[in-house]
């Protein structure tokens, strides 16, 4: 054993505290280094003069003071025992709030409901032309008309001069 | 059959105020002498010993005993005794630069009844320079050496006070025992006879 690794025993050795192997590796290296050995000594020195200093003692009033302000202490509700954690406690009061608040919003689905059931009325309604679009546009009662009227021109520019045909 | 301080304190939690009563009468004593000669004054100890208590009691319903009893109390009193320590140093500061710390530190003591008065001013003055001496070690330091010495926990628990390996408590042990070899060496050369009785404060 090295001196510099006397730092790391001494204190357990001199406490007795140390392995056998550790304590006879350590007695060896004082047996041969006088100034860990003198080091050793001086420390239990320092451990009985540290002895020396007296102990106080309280003051008689001391546990009254303190049972005092103990008596002073909020005591535990009896509530306590279904709230054992102040952050269990909160996040439950916060799922409680967010239910609450999500059930007592206005219901959506009736408006939406009633908006769907118009949509689809027009829809519905429009239905069967939509569906016999081609059929109306070649609907033989509408030929009768003639081709002007079967192909009645949209706008003005469309429209002939003459609609009987004859020019003047 | 005698309840351990875990199961003491687990009873506290339960509801049970008598079993808080008995941890009180069983670290009464050193805490308060622990605190003592981390301030270096009797009333400022008492206040934080009350103050540890009153936290532990507090406390008492988060309680797991994941570490022994001792560590956490003692833990606590580190703090509250290290924050006094600095809280006051910077109160000296801010009030006076002439009252020094020798003059305003002296502890009081009643004398031991066997003694003449000056085998007490001697003892006093003895004691007086150990503190002192104590005192003037590094934080960390001062506090190994106060639960190793005087309170005779093991270096696992101090360890833990001190939220350090139990290497570098050794390391730390070491060191403060070395200083106070250096400091201490006029006392250790000249020992005193053992004293037949303790002295008290007044």
């Amino acid at each position: 054993m090295k001196c510099h690794e006397v730092e790391n025993e001494l204190i357990a050795y001199l406490d007795r505290r140390t392995n056998s192997a550790d304590r006879k590796e350590l007695e060896e290296h004082l047996a041969t280094c006088s100034p860990c050995r003198l080091r050793a000594e001086g420390f239990r020195k320092v451990w009985n003069v540290l002895d020396e200093v007296p102990s106080i003692e309280p003051s008689l009033g001391f546990d009254a003071r303190l049972r005092q302000r103990v008596a002073a202490e909020p005591r535990a509700r009896w509530t306590g025992w279904f709230v054992p954690q102040p952050r269990l406690a909160l996040s439950m009061a916060l799922l409680i709030a967010l239910s609450v608040w999500i059930g007592s919003r206005p219901p959506a689905t009736p408006l939406e409901n009633e908006m769907g059931a118009k949509q689809q009325f027009e829809m519905i309604k429009d239905l069967p032309v939509l569906e016999n679009y081609d059929e109306l546009t070649k609907f033989d009662a509408l030929s009768e008309l003639g081709p002007a009227a079967a192909t009645q021109p949209s706008t003005e520019q469309d429209r002939p001069a003459n609609p009987d045909g004859g020019g003047q | 059959m005698t309840r351990t301080d875990v199961q003491l304190m687990l009873d506290v939690k339960a509801g049970d105020e008598a079993s808080f009563d008995l941890l009180l009468r069983k670290y009464r004593l050193p805490l308060v002498n622990f605190l003592f000669r981390m301030v270096r004054d009797a009333a400022t100890a008492e206040d934080l010993a009350q103050e540890v208590f009153l936290r532990v009691y507090r406390a008492r319903k988060q309680y797991s005993p994941s570490a022994k009893f001792t560590t956490w109390l003692f833990r606590i009193a580190t703090n509250l005794a290290l924050n006094s320590v600095r809280d006051n140093r910077h109160r000296r500061a801010d009030v006076s630069i002439d009252v020094t710390m020798e003059e305003d530190e002296a502890p009081r003591e009643l004398p031991a009844r066997e003694m003449r008065i000056d085998e007490h001013m001697i003892e006093r003055d003895r004691s007086e320079f150990i503190r002192r001496a104590v005192a003037a070690l590094p934080e960390k330091q001062r506090v190994a050496v106060l639960l190793h010495k005087y309170e005779e926990m093991d270096y696992g628990e101090i360890a833990k006070v001190l939220a350090c390996s139990e290497s570098a408590l050794k390391s730390l042990l070491f060191r403060a025992y070395e200083t106070l070899r250096v400091q201490l060496a006029p006392l250790v050369a000249q020992p005193v006879a053992p004293r037949s009785g303790e002295g008290r404060p007044v």
